[in-house]
């Protein structure tokens, strides 16, 4: 894992600090990690930890405010907000707790958005949403609206986008979190399955122990900072 | 084109909210195209007025009228090529409302002056031939559905017979097109000398002059030499540009112009406030998804095309649909029976409909775009 060929995100010494008029609020304090590439990490904490700004922050959704954040040898915390999108585009897939789909595009549609930013023909993007959509068993869904869907199928929705462009990383920020226990158990069978079958690396922050347990492994947030063991 | 769909799928988010938006941009674009005709009618006289001819009427009113015997004197002022005289009929085919001009004149000198006029040799010579022959526009024929030969009684209201009859009858000899879309083909011609011999008084005067001038350069050196040739006599003159004493007839409703580019732009600034809250709300409702749209890779300036995209759209329908509909009110003819001989809507009004819908889409869209573009994805996907 020191070994810098087999790790695909390094968080090295970050801060990150939010204005909120004259007060700052310091989420993250010279934060460390790093991350395997093939790993699947749950990520827990209390509410307000800073799991998700972390998981922006290694999304390239957020900048921090000190340190760096490295993928693949890449410091994405000095690309310009043209280049971090591009970026985005092509090394991230995002999964996020209410799915955050377009309720106007069909299932095929959704899935077929991040492949607008890519030169692939309109044929080309219509096979990959589909095999997309078939990899989370939602192919005879695809021409229906996110409001036919149930919870769980819109969650594998929005995984078929978070995969559809073949990502290096997929960051999921409680995927589980607005369903059921059999949808949620359904969603993370999928993340396993891709993490296993795929070799995808995987980062979920959940506040869920039973999720967490599907996880290669899982690290706790407190107070802006990490640790393997869980602080009351 | 690839992101056509999402645009158009955005706009069917609110179908009510669209369908009223479009509505009144419809209706804006076609009170626009319908009012650009309007002001086309009251202008087009002025636009195929020649730059060559001046009119040449009374100094206290057109309704005065100024001796035949000026002509001679007019054509030996230098700088003038030719004269013309013509007088106001005011007679009535039928009913008031029929109304089309109907003016005396001598046909070739009529000829000679107006070259936009285009008639065929044929009929020139059975114009010539023919005492009581009248020469009409096609756009009157067309209107009353005459033919060639047709014997058309007019009743005069200002010039009554010598036999003291009010009913003149003239026999259509010949018809004349316009040699350009704008031309007039509303206008009723027939022969100064049965006029002149058949009415019951006024023998010898006529309302006006169109006078044709050597170099177009000079037309105010020569107006003002005619005017002052006739300065100090019973009658005096006042001489302008055929274009001015055109816009001088229209000016008499109004700065029609001025009337209609005013309601156009309170209509204008209205739909573009409507025009600009539908697109806010539509941003404002859909911060998270443009935050989501973000965070999957679209660039900040990707974001801003997508709303200005959208609010192009929404404009671009609603305009063209409106414009569409004003062509095809248009089409359907003059609205006023006769008032407006040349009504229909110019290119460059459509091209400036053109013109103003890309400006409204812009200025619509511009504030709401630029919010989505500075949007921050993290704070967004926190709301």
């Amino acid at each position: 894992m020191k070994d810098g060929k087999d790790t695909l995100v390094r968080v090295s010494g970050v801060d990150k600090i939010f204005k909120r008029g004259s007060e700052e609020i310091h989420v993250l304090g010279g934060l460390d990690l790093e991350i395997p590439r093939g790993d699947f990490l749950a990520l827990m904490g209390p509410s307000g930890s800073g799991k998700s700004t972390l998981l922006n922050l290694i999304g390239g959704l957020d900048r921090p405010s000190e340190g760096a954040v490295e993928i693949d040898g890449q410091r994405i915390d000095q690309l310009s907000d043209r280049k971090l999108a591009g970026w985005r585009a092509r090394h991230v897939g995002l999964v996020f707790q209410f799915y955050n789909l377009m309720p106007v595009l069909t299932a095929q549609k959704n899935v077929e958005l991040p492949l607008l930013l890519t030169k692939l023909s309109k044929a080309e993007r219509n096979k990959r949403a589909a095999l997309a959509l078939d990899i989370v068993g939602l192919s005879h869904r695809a021409g229906h609206y996110p409001r036919q869907l149930s919870g769980g199928e819109q969650q594998r929705t929005g995984i078929a986008r978070a995969i559809v462009t073949d990502p290096t990383l997929l960051l999921c920020d409680e995927p589980t979190g607005d369903l059921d226990r059999k949808s949620g158990d359904e969603v993370l069978d999928l993340l396993q399955a891709l993490n296993k079958e795929q070799g995808k690396t995987i980062i979920m922050v959940t506040h869920d122990i039973h999720a967490a347990a599907r996880a290669n492994r899982t690290l706790y947030l407190n107070k802006g900072q990490l640790s393997t063991e869980a602080v009351d | 084109m690839k992101y056509l769909y999402l645009i158009f799928s955005n706009l069917k988010r609110k179908k009510l909210r669209t369908g009223l938006t479009l509505l009144s941009i419809m209706v804006a674009f076609l009170l626009f195209g319908y009012l650009a005709a309007i002001r086309q009618a009251f202008e087009a006289g002025v636009e195929v007025a020649g730059a060559d001819r001046l009119i040449v009427r009374h100094k206290v009113s057109i309704i005065r009228l100024l001796p035949q015997s000026y002509e001679a004197r007019i054509e030996r002022i230098d700088g003038v090529d030719n004269a013309m005289a013509s007088t106001w009929f005011g007679g009535i085919y039928q009913e008031p409302k029929n109304f089309f001009a109907q003016i005396p004149v001598v046909p070739e000198e009529l000829f000679d002056m107006y070259p936009e006029y285009v008639v065929s040799d044929e009929g020139k010579a059975a114009w010539l031939a023919t005492r009581t022959g009248a020469l009409v526009g096609r756009g009157t024929m067309e209107r009353f559905g005459w033919k060639l030969g047709d014997r058309i009684p007019i009743n005069a209201t200002i010039w009554g017979k010598k036999d003291g009859g009010q009913t003149w009858e003239f026999d259509i000899a010949a018809i004349y097109d316009g040699a350009e879309k704008g031309t007039d083909t509303s206008q009723f011609f027939f022969r100064y000398d049965y006029f002149d011999e058949t009415r019951a008084n006024g023998q010898g005067l006529v309302g006006w002059y169109t006078v044709r001038v050597a170099n177009p350069d000079k037309a105010a050196e020569v107006a003002s030499a005619i005017d002052a040739e006739f300065a100090n006599s019973p009658e005096e003159t006042k001489s302008e540009p055929e274009g001015a004493f055109i816009q001088g007839f229209a000016n008499q409703i109004g700065n029609i112009a001025f009337i209609i580019v005013s309601i156009m732009s309170a209509v204008f600034f209205t739909i573009l406030l409507v025009a600009g809250n539908t697109m806010a709300y539509t941003v404002r409702e859909r911060t998270n998804e443009l935050a989501v749209l973000k965070a999957i890779g679209f660039t900040d300036r990707g974001v801003l095309g997508l709303v200005l995209g959208e609010s192009l759209a929404l404009t671009l329908v609603g305009g063209v649909l409106g414009l569409g509909l004003a062509m095809l009110l248009v089409s359907m003819g003059d609205p006023t029976d006769g008032s407006f001989p040349v009504f229909y809507l110019p290119t460059r009004s459509l091209l400036l409909g053109l013109v103003l819908i890309v400006a409204m889409a812009f200025i619509a869209g511009i504030l709401p775009a630029l919010q989505a573009q500075r949007l921050q994805i993290a704070d967004a996907l926190r709301r």
